[in-house]
């Protein structure tokens, strides 16, 4: 932010800051150099000051010498030459009998990120390792990180990196979680600090003396640990079970976060962990900060989705205050969604509606959704409910219900006569194309049932020319075709008229081009039309995403305790797991022709059910979880493939971001006989976990196809 | 791992900026602001990202606090962290405010740079840092004629001057070095309310979160002893004596909280650090001890007019003598209107907030016991019987003084072994609503 009269301030400071009266008197200098770092902090490039700010930094008072610490650390780098002055009398404070004089030259000699400063900071940091003052050695640590953040290319000192191992034994707490951090950045080439037993074994020990921070850093990094022995991971397990509840939310999730990764391989201990940090979380919940109760609502949908059961008895804790941020509400709407069961449901219905008139459009929205999507398995109570929001007239209100009944209706086909008529007349509300679009669609498919319908379209034609949102004309053109199947004498006149208008005059091309197909499709005959635009309501595959199965814990511990769940929209179960093929991939790319070395991993799924089902419903499930199949032999030859692939997307940890490719092979031997499915998964690069992630999405989906 | 901290007005002026790896540029700060202001009327989610950098965020004293991160780093810990941090800030300034940390720039630089190192959060103790925090706070005590009225009559030892003043805990806690600063310590018990009562008058759900502060203003302070109400009890099992037991379902403490006598005496005993603490933190659900502090006795009808009537009365269940600071009904309404009103004493004031569409009633003192009403006359356009539906639900905010809602009391407060010179001990209790809705 440029300020007006800046050079002006400037001159100013630059003045007062060489005036030799000024400097003999110490409060006065003081004063000056705080306006010079207020100017800094306000946006004001005060950079030119930089050759007298240098002369400041000789001063005995503390105070001062920070402030200008302040100041050079933030224009070093635009001044290389002039720092190279400080050097000196930051080396001469490195030897300060104060060790607070020494921590802080130390830290700033290594705060102005100027490589060609480095040669001069290597002497005093390795002597700040062997400091009696614990606070000198903290700086000294991080320092050689800094250090070798600032030439990343060069060798890495071994007798540095030793220095820094055996300081892991240090008594100050702050010492020793420093040195893995710092090893971690020096040896991120190498996978970061080397966790082996004895090291696991110290840090545990020693976790109770650190503060949270320290123990939070402790926890990440001993993620990377794998125990030798079943005895020795319970062990570590029952040690950290203090943690897992503590009252500090950074600590639990820490805590959580490591005994999920160490029981990846046992499930049930994952899920009695998670059971174990109920308390803490709800705890989180009703922290006085906003943004702790949204992470924890945000963690909480997480572990939701392994264990749908977990809050059950506790849902009145995640009603809406009235006074809270919508971003809180809608969230907690959305856990609502997913503790209903046939004792509250009266209760939070109740208390949902009284959310779809709340002044916030968005928040209001969120809970006539919930609603709907409660609807599934209640749809009388919540059609009632939807139905009365009807009679508000309110247009947003309206729009948003209408959206609600078309997706409940499409899940639900048995509520279609309550919908029809409560939809009937509600069309002066809505406003807002996406209302209409999804009215339009409601009266199409079920034109039969309303009376009123070819009035209601009518209007809609006459209307067409002044029709901005292209969707809303197409859904027109759709509905009104749909409508002339069932009722062609009404409807005839006008879907002339539309016709004619869309192929002739719409200057859409989408549009007129749809006009032109269904136009093409009537020449073909009713029953052909009927065949395409009535076959089956909604689509059977969709069976795989209602009535969510517990997911294991493996899906999301990942992306535990990252920003990732607090993100707008996170909780898709899909792309957090699987993400789709971007580049195009053929058949080229099996494994024959790959000079690489593939892992085979045969593995034999026991499938309860019998496996049979059309190559299309299957490639219909499988692209919902972004699964593509590639090639089937044809239907009823055995023995039956399917050939697939998919690229997994992980994001452990920041350094291993990219994903893998997984090719497999499903394959049928008998119909009936052996009641299984042989599936063979080749992999690029290997990632044990990514694998067993996406074998359980693909029991998922067969397990739903079987059941069908 | 923090890359940056920067506090932003609400305005959007740099108070404060720290960069701690020199990754990112400076104008992130620009650009967090610019995320922030495209956002229309409401609260900005707490993380944003813009490419590879995220930003994470707290709102408190009116003021942004962002640390810029990367997306694997743990939300709790940046959250926590950005907490401590205001409290850190608020310890040493005395309060938060844009006026405080504009004044107390240097102040805060210092405090960030002890805090964190190359991103790494070092310590947030306050023990540990007063050894290293030099700058003196400046606080912006404005005049006020409250601070006069403190002072007795020729130095004569009045009423006043046994209660402290409600600044009194806001001040730095440094200043104690040298202006004679009184070594003074508080204990406040903070409960808030949330509560939702049915339209048939039923509690349909009754939350309390409760904490027990610290503030200590001494430089040194050796063992305290805080001693709860004896019967106070933990979980549904744990029912103690015969009295009307005082009960909790969970509570945690503060780690430097020595609990050895708390099993047979409920005394908890800590060294206090400097500043602010939390002591103990413990809720309860769906079980209030008493009635419920308000009860609202609604009528709504339409007149011939096709006016709406709203005629509201409110009772105070709470003993006589108890009164309740500013409670402030709100009722939310959907449409345009126009307001007439009848309250029932003149003190009170009545409005109607379009934006929130809401009629805002505020009552300055309600004392236990007593009863207001209030007719509300809405002029709705375009009114049908479907507009009663819209009507409510009525949201009361209040502050209860001297009062817990659970009925947790402090027994004693002891400091030991005795403090050279006079230190003074301060309890006060409050009772916040944080939700407390009833509906219609």
């Amino acid at each position: 932010m440029p300020y007006i009269g800046s050079e002006d301030t400037v001159r100013d400071l630059r003045r007062v800051l060489s005036n030799p009266n000024v400097q003999s008197d110490q409060l006065r200098y003081r004063n000056t150099i705080l306006k010079v770092i207020r100017a800094m902090s306000q946006g004001v490039d005060v950079s030119g000051l930089f050759s007298e700010m240098v002369k400041a930094c000789a001063t005995v008072d503390i105070v001062q010498k920070k402030l200008v610490y302040v100041f050079l650390c933030s224009y070093a780098t635009l001044n290389p030459e002039l720092s190279l002055l400080v050097i000196n009398t930051l080396r001469k404070d490195c030897q300060d009998p104060n060790p607070m004089v020494r921590s802080l030259a130390l830290r700033n000699m290594t705060n102005l990120r100027l490589p060609s400063l480095v040669e001069y900071v290597e002497q005093p940091l390795t002597a700040g390792l062997r400091d009696r003052a614990a606070c000198v050695r903290r700086v000294a640590v991080l320092g050689w990180a800094k250090l070798h953040n600032l030439q990343t290319n060069s060798e890495i000192d071994a007798a540095v990196v030793n220095e820094l191992y055996s300081l892991l034994r240090d008594p100050d707490p702050v010492v020793m979680v420093n040195c893995l951090r710092a090893l971690e950045e020096i040896l991120r080439e190498e996978g970061g600090v080397a966790i082996n037993k004895p090291i696991t074994h110290h840090l545990l020990n020693r976790l109770k003396e650190c503060d949270i921070w320290g123990q939070c850093e402790v926890l990440r990094i001993l993620q990377r640990y794998r125990p030798q022995s079943e005895d020795e991971l319970f062990n570590i397990l029952s040690l950290l079970d203090v943690s897992l509840i503590s009252p500090h939310p950074p600590v639990m999730a820490a805590t959580l976060s490591l005994f999920l990764s160490l029981c990846s391989g046992l499930p049930a201990v994952g899920l009695a962990a998670l059971e174990r940090v109920r308390g803490p979380l709800l705890a989180a919940c009703g922290n006085t900060s906003r943004e702790m109760q949204f992470t924890a609502l945000c963690h909480i949908q997480l572990l939701l989705r392994s264990l749908p059961g977990l809050m059950g008895e506790h849902y009145k804790r995640f009603f809406c205050g009235y006074a809270e941020p919508a971003y809180i509400k809608q969230r907690k709407i959305e856990v609502l969604v997913e503790l209903v069961n046939d004792d509250n449901v009266a209760i939070l219905l109740d208390e949902l509606r009284g959310y779809c008139t709340d002044v916030n459009i968005s928040t209001a929205h969120a809970a006539i959704s919930a609603i709907g999507r409660i609807g599934r398995s209640y749809s009388d109570k919540c059609l009632e409910i939807l139905t009365e929001l009807l009679g508000l007239k309110q247009e947003h209100i309206t729009s948003a219900v209408v959206q609600t009944m078309r997706d409940l209706v499409w899940v639900c086909p048995q509520c279609s006569r309550t919908v029809c008529s409560a939809v009937e007349g509600c069309e002066a509300e809505i406003q807002d194309s996406q209302g209409r679009h999804a009215l339009l669609w409601l009266l199409g498919v079920y034109g039969e049932q309303v009376s009123s319908v070819p009035y209601t379209l009518e209007v809609f034609i006459d209307g067409v020319r002044s029709e901005a949102s292209v969707g809303v004309k197409m859904e027109l053109l759709t509905a009104t075709v749909r409508l002339f199947l069932c009722r062609p004498a009404e409807t005839q006149d006008m879907l002339g008229r539309l016709l004619h208008y869309c192929i002739e005059e719409e200057t859409n091309m989408c549009v007129s081009d749809q006009a032109l197909l269904y136009y093409r499709l009537l020449h073909c005959g009713i029953e052909e039309t009927r065949k395409v635009l009535q076959c089956r309501r909604s689509d059977p595959s969709l069976g795989v995403l209602i009535g969510r199965p517990a997911e294991p814990i493996n899906q999301w511990s990942y992306i535990f305790n990252t920003l990732e769940p607090l993100r707008p929209g996170a909780i898709e179960t899909d792309d957090a797991l699987t993400a789709s093929v971007s580049a195009p991939l053929s058949l080229s790319l099996s494994p024959a022709l790959s000079p690489e070395e593939f892992e085979d991993l045969w593995l034999q799924q026991q499938c309860p059910t019998i496996f049979r089902c059309s190559p299309q419903s299957l490639q219909a499930a499988m692209q919902l979880v972004n699964i593509q199949t590639l090639a089937f032999t044809p239907p009823h030859t055995l023995p039956w493939r399917v050939y697939l692939y998919t690229n997994t997307q992980n994001k452990h940890s920041a350094d291993t971001c990219h994903g893998t490719l997984i090719l497999g092979e499903l394959l049928v031997k008998k119909n009936t006989a052996e009641k299984g499915i042989k599936v063979t998964l080749k992999q690029q690069p290997r990632d044990e976990k990514a694998l067993k992630g996406f074998l359980s999405v693909l029991t998922t989906v067969l397990h739903a196809l079987s059941s069908e | 791992m923090i890359s940056q901290v920067f506090i932003l007005s609400s305005q959007g002026d740099h108070l404060i900026y720290k960069d701690f790896r020199g990754e990112a540029g400076s104008d992130v700060v620009n650009l967090f602001y610019e995320k922030v202001t495209a956002l229309t009327g409401d609260q900005p989610p707490v993380v944003m990202r813009h490419k590879d950098v995220h930003f994470v965020h707290v709102r408190q004293g009116g003021l942004y606090w962002v640390a810029t991160t990367t997306a694997d780093t743990s939300p709790f810990t940046i959250i926590e962290f950005l907490n401590r941090l205001t409290a850190l800030v608020k310890d040493y300034c005395g309060s938060l405010s844009e006026r405080s940390v504009q004044m107390n720039f240097a102040l805060i630089y210092e405090l960030l740079d002890e805090v964190v190192d190359y991103g790494y959060i070092q310590t947030t103790s306050s023990d540990i840092l007063k050894n290293f925090i030099q700058t003196e706070a400046v606080s912006s005590k404005p005049f006020s004629l409250f601070d006069l009225s403190n002072v007795g009559l020729f130095g004569a030892e009045t009423q006043q001057s046994k209660v402290a003043p409600s600044s009194a805990a806001t001040r730095p806690i440094q200043s104690s070095r040298d202006q004679g600063g009184k070594s003074e310590i508080f204990v406040d018990v903070i409960e808030r309310m949330l509560v939702v009562i049915g339209s048939n008058g039923v509690l349909m759900k009754a939350d309390i979160e409760g904490e027990i502060k610290v503030k200590c203003y001494m430089p040194t302070c050796s063992e305290m002893r805080i001693g709860l109400n004896e019967e106070f009890s933990i979980g549904k099992s744990q029912l103690r004596g015969y009295g009307a037991a005082v009960r909790v379902d969970e509570c945690s403490f503060h780690q430097a909280v020595r609990l050895d006598e708390f099993d047979s005496l409920r005394i908890l005993r800590l060294c206090p650090s400097q500043g602010e603490q939390t002591v103990m933190q413990y809720q309860l659900s769906d079980d209030l001890p008493s009635a419920p502090p308000f009860r609202l006795f609604p009528t709504i009808e339409r007149d011939n007019g096709g006016r709406l009537l709203m005629y509201m009365k409110l009772r105070c269940d709470l003993p006589p003598k108890r009164s309740v600071l500013d409670p402030t009904r709100l009722q939310s309404f959907s449409s345009e209107l126009n307001l007439s009103q009848e309250l029932s004493s003149p003190d009170q004031s009545a409005e109607l907030q379009p934006q929130s569409r809401a009629v805002v009633w505020k009552i300055p003192r309600f004392p236990g016991g007593t009863q207001l009403s209030a007719l509300f006359k809405l002029e709705v356009p375009g009114f049908s019987s479907a507009s009663m539906l819209e009507v409510g639900p009525v949201s009361l905010s209040f502050e209860l003084p001297k009062i817990t809602a659970t009925g947790l009391q402090i027994r004693f407060l002891r400091l030991s072994p005795f403090q050279p010179g006079p230190a003074q001990r301060w309890v006060r209790y409050v009772t916040h609503s944080d939700s407390y809705t009833i509906r219609i």
